[in-house]
């Protein structure tokens, strides 16, 4: 069982189509969508876990990029810039995932890039503009 | 046995002091009581990293040739308005003045990305910032324009002055409303979400001299990685708030102005930080050294996080429309613990001041203290305490269609 976090981006001639139904009867896929923004006539994002066998995964992605989608690994997104950051913790109860955590002893804030699913939710949170999303 | 702040600052002077930091006095208490922890420490140090809105900093700027008098005028540095109404070329810049053309909440919530603590982050930083300023003419100052680049360096005084800084306890800040809301206390998610608290509990500086027997006006103390002194009591400062058994507020309470050299500070402890939905402001880092002169000033810097209690309101309705009241009351050991719990439900904290830089800040004065860098000074003057009658008020509205 092979699992995947990606970022896709849709063009607008795209976003009409069951793209992801396709995944999951064609390809045999698990997804589990964590963010989409879809508006007419304008590209689509969607921020989804894919889970499968590593050949039915591989096959996926190859179908989404013969689409024309492009496709981003999703740990590369939210990039913490710990010189920027102060450790105030004001982002810690914005972090659904506890990929933004505290150690309670130091008080010091930590990242881990794995357990971030790119909400965004952090960004407004931080004063100190620590937080960027990438795309 | 008592001790005078002159003979504390002879055994620094002979490298003798003993100085721990507001959080190692709570276990040498622990260990050996107040009173021979009286006769052994002389310094306790204290710190506090978070924002701190009524900060700003003065300039003399140098005169042009020929000469211009910005007073009456209109300034800016990197396109943020300047106070001008002072003398020909000193100038004022507050940390949450914002760009003219900045779209503050017109696309809600507004990003405000670059204020007046940013401005003051980039000087300190070293940073080439442009002025520009635009006046009328009068017979000695005929320029009306000037537009330069300047740092810190070329300005003759740049000084760092804050009328309320350091606030004694603070609000934990919540939402009991159905949709987010943005606030100086952060964004606060709603039906109770998200905490936000902001103070470093027992490491701050007046939550260790709760009544201010030793922090008066003339104190010398860290200010954004420099030094500086206590000038006066704060803005708001609200001595006669209730307190606990221990002396120390359930509440905001009292607030210090401070001043200090900008030209000696540095950037890693003034930052300009930007509220979402709510302005630019200044993180300011300050460490006050409390000598302990008697028992009692052990008794309060031993004081711990479990021992300082913060009030919850809610920022949706109560605070806004000043409904006095709240929703409970925690302690600082509950809210650093990440959770905490409000009408039986469980409630994620997050901190708005930064409780691991209060501690480095510490820990720095510590350092400066014990290598004869930094001495204790002798208050001139106190500022109002417990038994002054002094208490924060509203505003009472006069409507300008009456005459006076």
């Amino acid at each position: 069982m092979a699992k995947k976090r990606i970022v896709l981006t849709f063009p607008s001639t795209l976003v009409g189509q069951p793209i992801t139904t396709h995944l999951v009867k064609d390809y045999d896929l698990m997804l589990n969508i964590l963010r989409g923004v879809v508006a007419p006539n304008e590209e689509g994002r969607l921020v989804l876990e894919l889970s499968g066998k590593k050949k039915s995964l591989e096959d996926g992605i190859k179908y989404l990029k013969g689409l024309g989608v492009e496709i981003q690994s999703l740990a590369q997104d939210i990039k913490w810039h710990e010189s920027k950051c102060t450790h105030c913790t004001a982002c810690i109860p914005a972090c659904p995932t506890q990929a933004m955590s505290v150690d309670r002893d130091t008080m010091e804030v930590s990242f881990v890039k794995e357990l971030c699913i790119a909400c965004e939710l952090c960004i407004p949170a931080c004063p100190f503009k620590a937080l960027e999303i990438q795309f | 046995m008592p001790k005078t702040i002159k003979e504390i600052n002879d055994k620094i002077k002979k490298g003798k002091a003993v100085v721990v930091t507001a959080e190692e006095i709570i276990d040498i208490v622990g260990k050996k009581g107040i009173k021979k922890t009286a006769a052994e420490v002389d310094v306790v140090t204290t710190g506090t990293f978070g924002p701190m809105c009524s900060s700003g900093a003065y300039f003399n700027i140098g005169h042009t040739k020929p000469r211009i008098k910005i007073g009456g005028g209109t300034c800016y540095i990197n396109d943020v308005p300047c106070y001008t109404g002072f003398a020909a070329v000193d100038i004022l810049i507050g940390a949450t003045a914002i760009k003219n053309d900045d779209p503050k909440n017109t696309v809600f919530p507004g990003t405000f990305k670059y204020g007046g603590g940013h401005v003051i982050e980039d000087l300190v930083a070293g940073k080439s910032v442009k002025l520009t300023a635009t006046t009328y003419g009068t017979d000695c100052y005929p320029r009306k324009n000037l537009e330069t680049w300047i740092t810190l360096k070329d300005m003759n005084e740049a000084v760092l002055f804050n009328p309320r800084n350091c606030y004694q306890n603070y609000n934990v800040a919540v939402n009991l409303s159905d949709k987010v809301i943005y606030t100086y206390m952060g964004r606060l998610q709603p039906r109770l979400g998200n905490a936000n608290y902001s103070s470093a509990g027992q490491l701050s500086p007046l939550l260790n001299d709760p009544k201010y027997l030793t922090t008066g006006i003339g104190t010398r103390i860290f200010l954004g990685g420099g030094e500086g002194y206590v000038v006066w009591q704060g803005t708001q400062h609200n001595p006669s708030v209730k307190r606990g058994k221990n002396g120390v507020p359930l509440m905001p309470a009292g607030t210090l102005a401070v001043m200090g050299d900008l030209k000696h500070m540095s950037s890693e402890w003034l930052r300009g930080a930007s509220f979402a939905g709510y302005g630019s402001t200044l993180t300011v880092g300050i460490g006050i050294p409390i000598p302990i002169i008697n028992e009692e000033m052990v008794k309060y810097t031993s004081v711990k996080d479990e021992d300082i209690f913060a009030q919850i309101v809610d920022y949706s309705k109560a605070y806004p429309q000043i409904i006095p009241g709240s929703l409970g009351e925690v302690n600082y050991a509950q809210l650093k613990s990440g959770q905490i719990t409000i009408k039986g439900k469980q409630v994620r904290t997050g901190g708005i001041s930064s409780f691991s830089r209060a501690r480095k800040i510490a820990h720095l004065l510590k350092e400066k203290i014990l290598s004869k860098s930094f001495y204790l000074t002798e208050p001139v003057a106190p500022i109002p305490s417990v038994d002054s009658g002094i208490s924060f008020k509203l505003l009472n509205e006069k409507p300008v269609k009456q005459k006076q």
